[in-house]
């Protein structure tokens, strides 16, 4: 096989697992969409904050150190002991859950048939808010985040390659990791909306508010189960991106690359921001290989946003999405 | 104090074809609902009997459709007192309301459109499912039990109402009539001490409107189930209920059955209109 086709397959691989990174992160926004039709601007900072408390959990750090430290002039830092990484997931995902109690009952509750534009403001508060209060909390260094992930590059399926094509594919051991536990979290999470008593009354809030009232859904109740959620998913994507990249704050902007995401899968799909993901991810990886060398490169940091505009024009709802139809 | 009981006359009685009626299930005591300076219902008293067909009638604007909004927890009136089963009501939502064994259609269909007629019907058994949120996320014991219990259920209402053979349609691509029957499959399915229609029938053909009729009263006769309606259709009423409640610009002008109210002077004048002089 020729050179050049193998080296474009690779990048069809690395952009399949890059996507699937993305698709995380849109997948959190579509959950809140669909359930109180809410755009959750903060999502990516819930990822932030998801991975700050994570590390500062497994290292022991104690949480408002700075602050006690500056009223105080105590010189308090760690408790000293360290944390398992499951242990310190669990506790993080506990976190998120009161997180989600707090957003519902401090903003969501106030502002109930409040117009959509309203509700998007709010949470565009509550994402600087956290930013804030999570450098406040766990200072605002860059962190290492380990929870035991397998990292570097895939040495059996660089050697398999290399016997089969004379050439090795590079695959990164997170990646793989990554597309095992987005599949596993995709696969459970269709099965408790699909069969649970619980995911039934989510899809019934999403579909008609007065109609789940009407019998006896608790609107205040779903719309917490459905940011815990949220922020399980915000701790996946967290623990994901911090793995690759370091814990620091322009880990919230990848919620910028689920925008395109999500226009090209639409706003209410789970599966449409799986392969909304998929598609951002390999475009724009083949693109950079393909045309990148033409125009200067650097073209991943515009692609999607491109690839979304023409989906905008063409098919608005998305590949996915709900047909708009409006009745005269 | 919340433990006195409205006052009853005659405890229970006998109707004409057979049926038991027994003491009053609901109570509304001197109901007002005022929109800002829109006043909806204006201090309006009447009770629901149990195992009875109540019906809310009256022109366009009426109120019907308000005070069954009241009756579900929909809208907060003013002032007076509910009573339902005995004990005073404190301020509900409507999801406490539904809790409590009240559930309703809704006059423009409420039904949710992306999911199968099963899983809508399943949706009216929310309230009587116990197992907790972690049974239900590991999908164990319990849980799985429960849905296979509640699924029986279901499958009676769905052959009670003759809908087996849509069962598995998403209910965005029914018919109108359809729909209709779907949304008072999902109520039944909560097993409701009582159950509110609201317009049970507008919009509807002779046909459907016959169709609807009989599993009104076959609900009635078969689950003893008390049933408050609203309809616009003055033929229908008389057949089907028991007593009607006449309102007319949020006032109650008559209340009896159907006859006393084919008698009553005020509501002849209001349905057919009245010169003024």
């Amino acid at each position: 096989m020729p050179d050049q086709l193998l080296f474009g397959m690779e990048v069809v691989l690395n952009g399949l697992m890059a996507g699937v990174l993305y698709s995380l992160v849109a997948l959190g926004f579509v959950l809140i969409f669909k359930a109180s039709g809410i755009f959750n601007y903060a999502q990516g900072v819930m990822a932030l904050f998801a991975a700050l408390t994570l590390v500062g959990i497994q290292d022991g750090q104690v949480p408002f150190a700075h602050l006690i430290n500056a009223i105080f002039g105590t010189e308090l830092h760690h408790f000293g002991w360290h944390v398992p990484a499951i242990l310190a997931i669990i506790l993080t995902a506990i976190v998120m859950v009161g997180f989600a109690w707090v957003v519902e009952r401090y903003i969501l509750r106030h502002l109930v048939n409040q117009p959509d534009i309203i509700l998007f403001m709010a949470t565009i508060g509550l994402a600087y808010f956290m930013e804030g209060f999570g450098d406040i909390m766990w200072g605002a260094d860059i962190k290492k985040l380990d929870v035991g992930l397998p990292q570097g590059i895939n040495t059996a399926i660089d050697e398999t390659t290399y016997n089969w094509f004379g050439y090795g594919f590079f695959i990164d051991n997170l990646d793989i990791a990554a597309t095992i536990v987005a599949v596993l979290l995709v696969v459970s999470l269709t099965l408790f909306s699909q069969y649970s008593k619980q995911g039934r009354a989510l899809r019934a809030v999403a579909d008609d508010h007065q109609a789940a009232l009407s019998v006896g859904i608790s609107l205040r109740y779903i719309w917490v189960l459905v940011w815990s959620i949220a922020g399980f998913v915000a701790l996946v994507a967290g623990i994901m991106w911090g793995a690759k990249s370091g814990v620091q704050f322009s880990l919230s902007l990848i919620a910028l690359k689920a925008l395109p995401v999500l226009m090209l899968g639409g706003f209410t799909s789970i599966p449409g921001a799986i392969v909304g993901g998929l598609i951002i991810g390999v475009g724009e990886k083949l693109f950079e290989f393909l045309i990148g060398p033409l125009v200067g490169g650097a073209t991943e940091n515009w692609f999607a946003y491109v690839l979304a505009l023409l989906f905008l024009v063409f098919r608005p709802q998305g590949l996915f999405g709900e047909k708009i139809i409006e009745r005269v | 104090m919340n433990d006195m009981s409205p006052p009853t006359s005659p405890d229970s009685y006998q109707t004409p074809d057979g049926r038991t009626i027994g003491p009053v299930v609901m109570e509304m005591k001197n109901i007002t609902l005022k929109f800002g300076g829109v006043v909806a219902i204006k201090d309006i008293s009447f009770d629901i009997r149990e195992g009875e067909i109540r019906a809310i009638i009256g022109p366009n604007g009426a109120g019907k459709s308000s005070m069954l909004n009241v009756i579900s927890g929909f809208y907060v009136p003013q002032e007076g007192e509910v009573w339902f089963r005995g004990a005073r009501r404190p301020q509900m939502k409507p999801y406490q309301v539904a809790e409590q064994g009240i559930a309703r259609t809704f006059q423009n269909i409420a039904l949710f459109d992306g999911m199968s007629v099963l899983d809508n019907i399943m949706t009216g058994r929310l309230t009587m499912m116990k197992s907790g949120l972690l049974s239900q996320a590991l999908w164990w014991g319990r849980a799985e039990r429960e849905e296979n219990e509640h699924r029986a259920q279901v499958e009676k209402i769905i052959d009670f109402l003759e809908i087996q053979n849509i069962r598995k349609t998403p209910v965005g691509r029914l018919p109108y009539g359809l729909k209709k029957r779907v949304e008072l499959a999902r109520a039944l399915a909560a097993e409701p001490k009582l159950l509110l229609l609201d317009e049970p029938m507008a919009g509807m053909n002779v046909e459907e409107k016959e169709d609807m009729s009989r599993f009104i009263l076959d609900v009635n006769d078969e689950f003893g189930t008390t049933i408050a309606l609203i309809e616009h259709d003055m033929g229908v009423v008389m057949d089907l209920s028991d007593r009607v409640v006449v309102m007319d610009y949020g006032k109650k002008i008559g209340d009896g059955t159907p006859d006393e109210i084919r008698n009553n002077q005020a509501v002849i004048d209001a349905y057919l209109g009245v010169a003024h002089d």
